[in-house]
């Protein structure tokens, strides 16, 4: 890639990207909320 | 050959979103944050030849702890030796570096598993994956602080709130996989450590590709440099050679040192102190520490976005401050018996262990400008292979000490957070004492 060059980001890729990463973060504080919540248990 | 590496390939043209970038940099920060799940493996690598029951010729925990201290110290040296390369070469050929020593390490240790060698385990997890962390770690700093000049702290903090949270994901998947590969007659460590080593290598190149850095003259549309200068946020650089010599490196570092050992120290100790203080069960002592590692996590991005507004200086104020009070009222919990309060003190601390390293690039770039924080940070992180090692080695001594006077297991803790509470107080002196460096130390542009 060349600073020169356009790179149009579209939404669509701002999409994937954050949904590669926030999926498996959302999984993983899922996850650890439930076991978490053994303090109430 | 490694072209695609370099940093003027990585350059983003003219309509590029700078939002792409901290996706780029959670790539790396989740999975090198598996550091903080190891300990999921402890109880199965104690049994790789036992496989129910510990072996006469199985590992035992205190072989297996020098693992997460190996990496823990080369992260803080790889860190500090090779800061400088990645500053100069860019993120992408130093988060490309980082995928392969973090997965080799896994698959190194894998065949250390395999073999049962701990040499090998040794040499991939800790020297191999500990290079990986350090390299991963620092590699996409210095670029975000660059794309997100208007919100420098707010853009670090979540990236190093991804490596508070590459536990969450790395704790449930390690036991999921375990469980796949484990048999009656067989535990399934390595092939556990082999696929947990390809997922990593596969997502750090995803981040290695998507990296890019802003042109020179590239700024945030609409934004303005501040016209009055603030005094403690300099516009000029300092090189990397002589940030070091400065009093203001070195009180920073004192102020990282001070609050990582501190939040080490209750980190480490928590399952054990809440069992020992308020007698709950084992599972709701892994509870306690869920929530805790929860706060750690958000803390990195609420205390780092509250210093682009408050300035660092104040943030590590607020650290200390409530920090003192909090680790002294600590010991009171257990003597009221409250176990609401324990955890509500303990989690607000974990709050600002975790706020403090994700705050901590935004004060050097203050201090020393954006050209060199990168390598400067990764310098500064020789603190936390310190603390790494003075935090729990202070708690569990202190706490051995006291149960060998004959202090009950309950009060066992009651000086070790005071100690804490006190080495707090040297971190808010540092604090204090940091000014504007001298502008002798500026580089001439």
């Amino acid at each position: 890639m060349s600073g020169n060059n356009e790179e149009k980001t579209s939404g669509l890729h701002l999409l994937l990207v954050w949904g590669l990463v926030g999926i498996p973060l959302i999984w993983g504080l899922i996850q650890t909320i439930g076991k978490a919540m053994k303090i109430f248990a | 050959m490694f072209g695609f590496l370099a940093r003027e390939r990585t350059v983003a043209g003219p309509g590029f979103n700078r939002w792409m970038v901290p996706p780029a940099a959670l790539c790396i920060h989740l999975c090198i944050g598996q550091a903080y799940a190891l300990s999921v493996f402890n109880l199965p690598m104690t049994k790789l030849i036992g496989i129910t029951e510990s072996a006469p010729e199985d590992w035992l925990l205190t072989q297996l702890g020098w693992i997460f201290s190996l990496a823990i110290v080369f992260l803080g040296l790889s860190a500090a030796l090779f800061g400088r390369w990645v500053e100069e070469g860019g993120p992408r050929r130093a988060m490309f570096a980082a995928a392969l020593c973090w997965s080799g390490g896994f698959l190194v240790a894998a065949l250390g598993m395999q073999l049962h060698n701990i040499w090998f385990v040794y040499f991939g997890y800790g020297v191999l994956g500990g290079i990986g962390l350090g390299l991963g770690y620092i590699s996409p700093v210095s670029t975000l602080i660059k794309w997100f000049p208007d919100r420098p702290g707010m853009a670090t903090g979540m990236a190093i709130m991804g490596f508070g949270g590459g536990a969450f994901i790395a704790s449930p998947l390690s036991v999921s996989l375990l469980h796949m590969f484990s048999s009656s007659t067989h535990i399934g460590v390595a092939e556990t450590f082999v696929c947990l080593g390809l997922i990593y290598l596969v997502f750090m190149m995803v981040g290695a590709a998507i990296v890019r850095v802003p042109a020179e003259d590239w700024k945030p549309a609409g934004w303005q440099p501040s016209a009055q200068p603030k005094k403690l946020m300099t516009s000029a650089n300092v090189h990397v050679n002589e940030a070091w010599k400065t009093p203001q490196f070195w009180c920073i570092w004192i102020v990282l040192c001070m609050n990582v050992t501190a939040g080490i120290g209750v980190l480490g100790q928590a399952s054990a102190m809440s069992q020992e203080m308020f007698g709950v069960t084992a599972a709701v002592a892994g509870g306690i520490v869920g929530f805790m590692s929860l706060s750690n996590m958000l803390g990195r991005f609420f205390w780092a976005s509250l210093s682009d507004l408050i300035g660092r200086k104040n943030t590590y104020f607020c650290f200390f401050i409530l920090g003192i009070g909090l680790y002294s009222l600590v010991p009171h919990t257990g003597s009221l018996g409250s176990v609401g309060l324990f955890v509500i003190c303990t989690a607000v601390i974990m709050t600002m262990y975790g706020g403090g390293f994700a705050t901590v690039p935004a004060y050097l770039k203050d201090m020393f400008g954006t050209k060199y924080v990168g390598a400067i940070h990764g310098r500064l992180l020789t603190a936390w292979a310190v603390a790494g090692v003075l935090g729990p080695v202070l708690v569990n001594y202190i706490r051995q000490y006291q149960i060998d006077s004959g202090i009950p297991k309950a009060q066992a803790y009651n000086t070790t957070m005071y100690i804490m509470a006190g080495l707090l107080v040297v971190g808010l002196i540092a604090n204090s004492l940091i000014k504007a460096v001298d502008s002798r130390h500026h580089l001439a542009e």
